[in-house]
């Protein structure tokens, strides 16, 4: 690299310089990304306790457990449940507003600032998200419920975090409640990628709106839709803080309503004592494949009409 | 005239319903603000909308019980080098990557992508480990040294270079005797501001709201960032009798966070967009 080597730039040198240049990416993604994957992949084989005590191999011993465990099913189902009807709001939501705001007829102004506005609850820590509805849900002295009641409503205070029936549902709401603002602005920024004269043509042809929605739009946003569906899918199956900070591990009424696979992974990687590592390590690769097979399934479904 | 008013009572329809979402975007966040201005008693009695007089008792009561600028500063701490690095590497390894024809190149290229795709949480169990038996855990080093290695912001600015920067220009600067690293200090990352600054945004708030590691790893209180600091709320009996106090503490770990959205949420969005639109 020093300055005098420039005029025969060799094509040899500034190879070498491309490796220096990723030498420091690829240490540190080696060290602390490739690593800890490996080395999860081998604990999950393990029995380890997160003591100086080496982990020994047990073979598949710690995956037979995952698919003998009722507990880890049920947390599966809670995720997927909870997913499930976060997905149907978020999206169903963010169409709602991309087709309003990319309508060719009505003209609506002030997408900048709604944008931004849809977009803040997903900007805040899902810690503060978390404590704040855990606050303002709070069964007695809670704001959502003397508003409720105030509104006439409801006549007694709805426990909403301590009943099952609701306390799932509350945190599919909250998760859509994060997400529509972001899944809004990728789905409009798919739209805003569309050749303008597309909607002309369609216009001049005299198509309505929701033949143009159906035939134009929605078929050109399929690569965008993939990306938010899988995106939010491998989001969705790692829910954690939300309701891991509203209900927590410890024993609770709804926790067999809440409890996800991170949360039930996290239970024995780091709270039971002595820790199940081997165990939580397994869990997570299990997780793992049914995200794969399902994103699998996804490019399949929504991709197989690339043009 | 007929179907022009009508269209006008529709557009009128469509506005406030968008603005009903704006606000119930906005609400939850004024009633945090609202009641951390409020005491315990009043908050148990009843909901308002309008800010009372009692911040000032919440304040005392809740830095007697936690200091929440400690944990301000912790996230700082972390934030800001975890960002400048993830900034700084990520433009040099996808300048790297877009411009040079090294062995490899398209190998690592296919692993990145790879890793875009597979879930943070199934490391986890591994990082821990790996932290432990560096001594690292109570410290601050496996929260800022992993962001040089940021998979999905070398991707993007990989493309970014591909498509902005013209090579003729960097052969020209090579005939004038600039070395390749002076190039790209003072040549590539002017040109590549634009697209580092929009992907620093994205992960300086990573930074700043993550919870997950940084609660796995950090033991001492002291040391913990405004998110960790934020659930030990939880535990405080004292300030359960005032939620006033509670709010408030969320509120001081939201109002930064806000604060930056108001100045760079161009930036925010796309940022946002831009992660969608890779091929």
């Amino acid at each position: 690299m020093a300055d005098q080597v420039v005029k025969k730039t060799k094509k040899r040198d500034l190879n070498k310089t491309g490796y220096l240049f990723v030498l420091p990416f690829v240490i540190v993604f080696l060290t602390f990304s490739i690593y800890p994957v490996i080395r999860t992949f081998y604990l999950s084989f393990s029995e380890y306790a997160n003591t100086p005590k080496p982990p020994v191999l047990v073979g598949f011993k710690n995956y037979a457990r995952v698919f003998g465990d009722k507990f880890f099913w049920q947390a599966l189902g809670n995720t997927v449940r909870i997913w499930g009807v976060n997905i149907i709001l978020q999206l169903g939501l963010a169409f709602l507003l991309t087709m309003v705001f990319s309508d060719f007829k009505y003209k609506i102004y002030g997408l900048p600032v709604f944008r931004a506005i849809y977009y803040l609850p997903n900007l805040i820590a899902a810690t503060s998200v978390a404590f704040l509805f855990k606050t303002l849900l709070d069964w007695r002295f809670g704001t959502v419920n003397q508003i409720l009641q105030a509104a006439h409503i409801t006549k007694t205070p709805i426990n909403w975090l301590g009943d099952p029936k609701y306390a799932g549902m509350v945190i599919a709401v909250i998760g859509a409640w994060m997400w529509f603002g972001n899944s809004f602005i990728v789905l409009m920024a798919g739209v805003q990628g569309i050749n303008r004269d597309y909607f002309e043509a369609a216009a001049i042809d005299g198509a309505g709106r929701w033949t143009v929605f159906g035939k134009i739009t929605l078929p050109l946003l399929r690569p965008i839709m993939l990306y938010v569906f899988v995106t939010s899918l491998i989001g969705g199956l790692q829910l954690f803080d939300v309701p891991f900070l509203i209900i927590g591990n410890s024993v609770s009424n709804v926790r067999g309503s809440i409890q996800t696979v991170v949360m039930y992974l996290y239970k024995f990687g780091f709270e039971v004592s002595p820790n199940q590592v081997g165990y939580s390590a397994a869990i997570a690769y299990v997780l793992f494949f049914i995200i794969l097979i399902v994103s699998a399934i996804q490019f399949k479904l929504l991709g197989s009409k690339e043009d | 005239m007929e179907p022009k008013t009508q269209k006008n009572v529709f557009t009128v329809l469509l506005y406030a319903a968008l603005i009903f979402l704006a606000l119930l975007c906005i609400l939850p966040f004024w009633l945090m603000i609202v009641n951390s201005t409020r005491s315990g008693v009043e908050i148990t009695h009843g909901f308002s909308f309008l800010p009372s007089s009692h911040l000032k008792e919440n304040w005392v009561q809740l830095f007697a019980y936690v200091n929440l600028f400690r944990g301000l500063f912790n996230s700082v701490k972390v934030a800001i080098p975890a960002t400048l690095l993830t900034a700084y590497f990520s433009a040099i390894t996808g300048f790297a990557m877009a411009i040079y024809k090294f062995k490899g190149n398209s190998t690592l290229f296919k692993v990145i992508v790879v890793f875009m795709m597979i879930p943070g949480q199934l490391s986890l169990i591994g990082f821990y480990n790996l932290c432990s038996k560096l001594k690292l855990v109570d410290s601050y080093i496996p929260l800022i040294i992993p962001a040089i290695a940021a998979p999905g912001i070398v991707f993007f600015l990989r493309q970014y270079v591909q498509s902005l920067l013209s090579k003729s220009l960097l052969e020209a600067a090579r005939i004038d005797g600039a070395g390749e690293l002076h190039i790209f200090h003072r040549i590539v990352l002017p040109i590549m501001a634009p697209g580092i600054a929009t992907m620093s945004i994205g992960s300086f708030i990573g930074n700043w709201n993550s919870y997950l590691v940084p609660m796995i790893l950090l033991n001492s209180p002291k040391k913990f960032t405004l998110p960790v600091m934020i659930t030990t709320l939880n535990a405080a009996t004292d300030l359960q009798k005032n939620q006033g106090a509670i709010y408030l503490g969320v509120s001081i770990s939201v109002v930064p966070i806000i604060i930056v959205f108001c100045f760079c949420s161009k930036y925010i969005i796309s940022s946002i967009s831009a992660g969608s639109v890779k091929e």
